[in-house]
């Protein structure tokens, strides 16, 4: 969620290359002083992420067990192939896809109609951007908490609230089989982050002219008509910020799983499967092959939507 | 046309407000369940006999107060480093022209996508070979270098916008270069570092997965890792009512930092988001 400021902000960097035209002392000089200033940040950075992802690369390619240490020998790709051709593997992966799309469908739709009541709401703003925020700030863990509960079979309240719905009744079991604890799962991801989808579309919204919609509504067009016509437009670059994030967001899902089922009712995401294998199991080589894979993944994923985000991007600025 | 209008308004409000707060007082009536009544089953939504024993036993509970105060020191600590460098790195990308400032700003970017448990493995070999593994210092490293990414692209954003004329200004005005940056500079920052505090807070407050990964016992778990471990040995009969408890107490540091700075908190969020 952190880089939904950062992407939109790139376009604004000034490219750096004019120093290089006219070099002179004070160039030079305020070249030094910016690498000075950013250096603390860039090593913190690269110490926690650029070192182990080696280390990682480097992992994968031995059979290491912390168990057995003595066995430890290099085999080439051989863990990578184990991975690709494990069913469990491609049953996660499909598992984290299913809830990234899901998740961030359902967010996308329901964080839009909160943020037209925001647009709206011309009274409690502060009472309603503060309740907005509690679900934001509040921590996944206790999140996963609170549904767990609410969907217990003994102590939970859906049971008895949704008793009329024909699929649930006293004693239906949530956890007890995939597709009930996997919509659990997606329930609790969904509320903990529509807010934060929400923020970020309100932010879009206000940006919408109000002069184009007046202008569209005195030429006739219906209230769906504005909608899909003009304001959604109009806001695709805060609704392609917001799915990147949200979505690369959701890839990683584990907080969720962890607390409500621990991977049970094979409801392992692909982050759970790489926690299970080096945390639980100690297997440093096959857990790091995994983290390898994840780490391309994430990348490929975020390259398809900053790909598909600059399109739509230029597009929006075509039209408008 | 309009009266429709505000009944609309009025009812997505009163949904909003049900959305956000429905789990919270769910929670909240849970921990005042005894544990006779979630033993034998309590499938409606209030107590039947509300008690504060869950709260006294959290309270006397060694494991749960440790945890809190690991969280507190190591979200802490992790904010003020992790805020010190941003701010430095954020005023050298917003105001000076320097090589590899791109690089940077992409590093970031990429930080801020990086998948956490990719880490998990490299950081718990490379932690127990530095005896850092189940440290205070063995969080507060990857907290800081997580946190990083948000911090400095929220500050730079936000330095862009301060009117650095003013500075020299004021050195016009008789001001040496120090007073004219503490005096008019500082002053102008100081919310948006400030929000970009809050904004790190919560993610070190909040972050799980290296908890659970990179400590072991109550020397420096923090309250996530703790509460997932409460669960105890019958994964079936889980502790529902000092869980619930123990979720109250570390949400009301979160929900009284939201009472009290909820507009910077929504500006840091959607700063770049606008702008774009």
């Amino acid at each position: 969620m952190s880089a939904a400021t950062a992407t939109a902000a790139q376009p604004e960097v000034p490219r750096s290359t004019t120093g290089r035209q006219r070099r002179s002392d004070r160039s030079t000089a305020e070249n030094r002083l910016g690498q000075k200033l950013v250096a603390p940040a860039v090593v913190v950075m690269l110490l926690v992420t650029a070192w182990p992802m080696l280390q990682a690369l480097y992992l994968s390619l031995f059979r290491y067990r912390l168990t057995t240490p003595n066995d430890r020998a290099f085999i080439w790709f051989s863990n990578y192939w184990t991975i690709l051709k494990d069913p469990l593997f491609w049953h996660d992966t499909f598992n984290t896809v299913v809830i990234m799309v899901v998740t961030v469908a359902v967010e996308l739709v329901i964080g839009f109609a909160f943020a037209m009541v925001m647009h709206r709401v011309v009274f409690a703003r502060g009472g309603i951007r503060t309740a907005i925020l509690i679900p934001y700030g509040i921590i996944t863990v206790v999140s996963a908490f609170s549904w767990q509960f609410a969907f217990s079979i003994n102590n939970g309240f859906v049971n008895s609230w949704f008793g009329w719905l024909p699929w649930i009744s006293a004693d239906t079991n949530w956890f007890g089989s995939h597709w009930p604890a996997m919509f659990a799962i997606m329930v609790s991801e969904i509320w903990k982050t529509t807010p934060f989808m929400s923020l970020l579309l309100l932010a879009g919204l206000s940006q919408v002219s109000e002069d184009m919609v007046e202008a569209a509504k005195v030429d006739g067009a219906t209230w769906w008509q504005r909608l899909w016509k003009v304001i959604l437009p109009n806001m695709r670059a805060a609704i392609m910020v917001a799915v990147l994030f949200r979505g690369l967001d959701a890839f990683r899902i584990f907080d969720n799983i962890y607390v409500m089922t621990k991977g049970a009712q094979n409801t392992e995401s692909s982050s759970f499967l790489t926690y299970r294998q080096v945390i639980e199991q100690l297997q440093l080589g096959l857990g790091s092959a995994l983290s390898v894979l994840l780490f391309l993944t994430v990348l490929i994923l975020a390259w398809l939507i900053v790909k598909l985000f600059r399109v739509d991007l230029a597009q929006a600025r075509g039209e408008a | 046309m309009r009266n429709r209008n505000a009944v609309g308004t009025w009812v997505g409000f009163a949904l909003i407000m049900v959305w956000c707060l429905l789990p919270v007082a769910w929670i909240i009536s849970l921990s005042f369940k005894s544990v006779e009544e979630t033993g034998v089953g309590s499938p409606q939504f209030l107590p039947k006999d509300p008690t504060w024993q869950n709260y006294k036993d959290i309270i006397d509970n060694p494991d749960f107060t440790a945890a809190l105060r690991n969280s507190f020191g190591i979200a802490l600590i992790s904010t003020l480093l992790s805020v010190i460098f941003a701010t430095l790195a954020a005023y050298a990308i917003a105001r000076l022209e320097f090589r590899g400032k791109r690089l940077v700003l992409s590093l970031a970017l990429a930080i801020a996508m990086f998948p956490v448990v990719a880490l998990v493995g490299p950081l718990f070999d490379l932690w127990r070979t530095l005896h850092l593994f189940n440290t205070w210092p063995g969080l507060i490293i990857p907290y800081m270098s997580f946190t990083l990414p948000l911090a400095i692209w929220t500050l730079s954003a936000f330095f862009r916008e301060i009117p650095w004329e003013m500075e020299q200004a004021a050195q016009v005005d008789g001001a040496t270069s120090w007073q004219a940056f503490r005096k008019v500079i500082v002053p102008l920052a100081a919310p948006g570092v400030f929000t970009a505090a809050i904004l790190t807070f919560f993610f070190a407050w909040n972050e799980f997965v290296l908890a659970i990964s990179l400590t072991s016992t109550t020397a420096s778990r923090t309250v996530p890792a703790q509460l997932s471990f409460f669960v105890g040995p019958d994964p079936f009969n889980p502790p529902y009512g000092q869980l619930a408890t123990a979720s109250v107490l570390v949400t009301i540091p979160v929900i009284v930092i939201v009472l009290l700075f909820q507009r910077r908190i929504v500006a840091g969020l959607t700063s770049g988001a606008v702008k774009g």
